[in-house]
Parts: C-alpha cells; sequence; structure tokens
C-alpha cells in the first residue's frame, strides 16, 4: 500500500513539474526534503526519549494497573456482554490504558491477546459484536497526551505545543462516542435481521 | 496549559520514587526504546517527507487544492487540510509528512496548523489497525467495522475544525 502511495507521490510530482515547468523546485525539493526530515527527526528526538523514559517509570510502577481501575467502569459500559472479571475483559482495560498514556508498543500485544480471548475456541470467521466494538476503538485516537504531535509542534517552532490539547480531547471523545454509537446500531439491527 | 507536562512528568516520576522503582535507570532504558523508536520511524518519515515535499513544490498539492476547493468551501472546510485527512486512515508515515508540511507552511501556531495537529492528535490509521487486530485473529467477515471506524476519523476532522475555531 505505501510502495504505491509513494511511487504515485513522486511520479505525479514529476509530470506535474513537468507541465507547470517548475523543473528547478522539483530537484531542489528531493535535496530538501531529505534534509527536512532528518532536522525534524533531530529537534523531536530530545523530546520523544524524555517521554518514553518517564513512560517507562510509569509502566514500572504499574500504572497502568491503576488506570485501567479507573476506566473499567467506563468500560463495563460499552462492553455490558462481558464478564467483569473474565480475562478478555481484564486484556481490554489495560489495552486502553495502555492506549491513554500513549504506549503504542505495550497497546499492541494486549490488544492482540483480546481478540484471541474474545474469540475463545470459535472457529468462526465473523466478527462477534464486543471483537467490533473493541476495534473501532483502537482506531480512535484516545491518547491523554498527543506528545508526537507535541514534539512535533515545537519543533517547528510554536510557542505553546500543548495548548491544543483540549481539542483534541473533545474531538477524540466525540469521535469515539460517534462511532460507538454507530457501531452498536448496527448490532442491534443485524440482531433484528437475524430474528 | 504550558504546565501539563512539566506535571504529569514531575507526577510520574515523584510516584516511582515513592514506588521504590529506580527511577533513573528506569527512566535511562525507557529513553533508550525512544532512540531505538526514532531509529525506526526515520527511514519511512525520510521517504515520505522527500515524496510530499515534491508534491507540494511541483505545484500539484496546490493544484489539488484548487481542484477540491469548490466542494470544501460550499461546507467551510480548510481545503488545506483535505489531502492530510483523507490519507490519515490509509497511511500514518503519509499524513504525518503532510502534518509537517501544514506545519512548516502556515505555522505551528496559525489557525490551519492547529487544526492539522488536533486532526493528527483526534484519529488513528484505521486500516492498519483493523488489518493487524482481525488478522490476528483470522476474522475475515468484518461486518460493520469499517463503517463505524471511518465515521469515528470523520467526525474527528470536523469536530477538530470546530474546536479549533470555538476555543482560539
Amino acid at each position: 500500500m505505501l510502495s504505491f502511495v509513494f511511487v504515485f507521490m513522486i511520479v505525479v510530482s514529476i509530470a506535474c513539474a513537468l507541465v507547470t515547468g517548475r523543473t528547478a523546485e522539483l530537484s531542489q525539493s528531493m535535496m530538501d526534503g531529505a534534509s527536512q526530515a532528518v532536522e525534524l527527526l533531530i529537534m523531536m528526538s530530545g523530546m520523544m526519549c524524555l517521554w518514553s523514559g518517564v513512560m517507562e517509570v510509569a509502566k514500572e510502577c504499574r500504572l497502568t494497573e491503576k488506570l485501567s481501575k479507573v476506566f473499567a467502569p467506563v468500560l463495563r459500559f460499552i462492553f455490558p456482554e462481558l464478564e467483569k472479571d473474565s480475562k478478555a475483559f481484564e486484556l481490554i482495560s489495560m489495552n486502553v490504558s495502555a492506549n491513554l498514556l500513549g504506549l503504542g508498543n505495550a497497546a499492541t500485544p494486549l490488544g492482540l491477546s483480546a481478540m484471541k480471548e474474545l474469540k475463545g475456541d470459535s472457529d468462526s470467521c465473523v466478527a462477534t459484536d464486543s471483537m467490533i466494538t473493541f476495534v473501532v476503538m483502537n482506531t480512535a485516537s484516545i491518547q491523554l497526551l498527543p506528545t508526537t504531535i507535541g514534539a512535533m509542534r515545537s519543533a517547528l517552532g510554536s510557542k505553546a505545543p500543548f495548548d491544543i490539547i483540549f481539542c483534541v480531547w473533545i474531538s477524540s471523545v466525540v469521535a469515539l462516542c460517534v462511532a460507538l454509537v454507530v457501531s452498536k446500531i448496527f448490532c442491534i439491527a443485524g440482531r433484528r435481521k437475524w430474528n | 496549559m504550558e504546565l501539563v507536562m512539566p506535571c504529569v512528568i514531575g507526577f510520574v516520576l515523584m510516584y516511582g520514587l515513592i514506588r521504590k522503582v529506580q527511577v533513573f535507570d528506569v527512566f535511562t532504558k525507557g529513553a533508550r526504546d525512544g532512540v531505538k523508536l526514532l531509529y525506526s520511524i526515520a527511514p519511512t518519515l525520510i521517504g515520505l517527507i522527500v515524496s510530499v515535499t515534491m508534491l507540494k513544490e511541483s505545484g500539484a498539492l496546490t493544484l489539488l487544492c484548487d481542484f477540491l476547493s469548490p466542494v470544501t468551501d460550499a461546507v467551510g472546510f480548510p481545503v488545506e487540510l483535505l489531502p492530510m485527512s483523507l490519507l490519515r486512515p490509509v497511511s500514518g508515515g503519509g499524513s504525518t509528512a503532510l502534518l509537517n508540511q501544514v506545519l512548516k507552511d502556515y505555522g505551528p501556531d496559525s489557525f490551519l496548523g492547529r487544526c492539522a495537529s488536533v486532526i493528527a492528535g483526534s484519529t488513528e490509521t484505521t486500516f492498519y489497525a483493523v488489518t493487524v487486530y482481525y488478522s490476528a485473529v483470522k476474522i475475515k467477515k468484518i461486518r460493520h467495522t469499517l463503517v463505524a471506524a471511518l465515521v469515528a476519523d470523520f467526525v474527528a476532522v470536523v469536530v477538530a475544525v470546530m474546536t479549533v475555531r470555538w476555543l482560539f
């Protein structure tokens, strides 16, 4: 997929530069782009390392488990069909709190175990309602502190890289709620069809 | 707002000390993982930032925006944000490169820069997540997953622009 996007963007640029006569700018932009990317990475690296160091401390003192207890009531409301001390529910709440803390590397394995737990022994290749809700939650961003974006903004000269935090929270929460409502409606409609 | 990061960091480190964690050792271990993460995203980002810069400088991105602007103007959506919003569910690296372009062209503290940041912060690489999660448990019929997930992305983009207009 990315191969296609990559080649497509470059071919379109070359074609467009030939038509508009911006060939000099194009060849300059290739060099500039590469060095700008490295510049951005270096400027971001300090904050990214600082943050992943702090998050390692959070992980070490089991803050993820703490957070998952805080959010358990919300998740019980979203997944009423799951037993509250089932392995699946525990893994889902761990996945959600890892996502909230921005621990992407920790969240994915937890999420995959949760999916295996939700599937159980069944051989079915059809997604269940809980699986859909869970995957939809993972396709919405629910990070408490958008650190990568903050690092990028400050690398590019923002005076207040985190002043967007409220806006990020509002739009993530609204998007997540709408997505959950939509998938719930589909689930109910699907059940009607079967009955 | 500028106190959020220092307070969070201070709280986590203090809590670590109280819980008798070897705070500095653990911190350096985590920071090393940060270097590894940067090392692993560097090739992707270099490739995509090069191609997006080419797209911009060749005039193709401007042409695309001119072409799309009648649609976005009608609903009051800034056309400059459309390319990154459309690429967002498909490619995380590609939309990061486009976010970088918007932040560079208009400045991170401009209206467009803020909107672009909020969009990037409140959406995910939907197709990637759906593929990873379902293929791990061999699910083939995903029913309405993609519809609901893409509705979430669309709502996030719209609400992002609305909240930036409202709060700044």
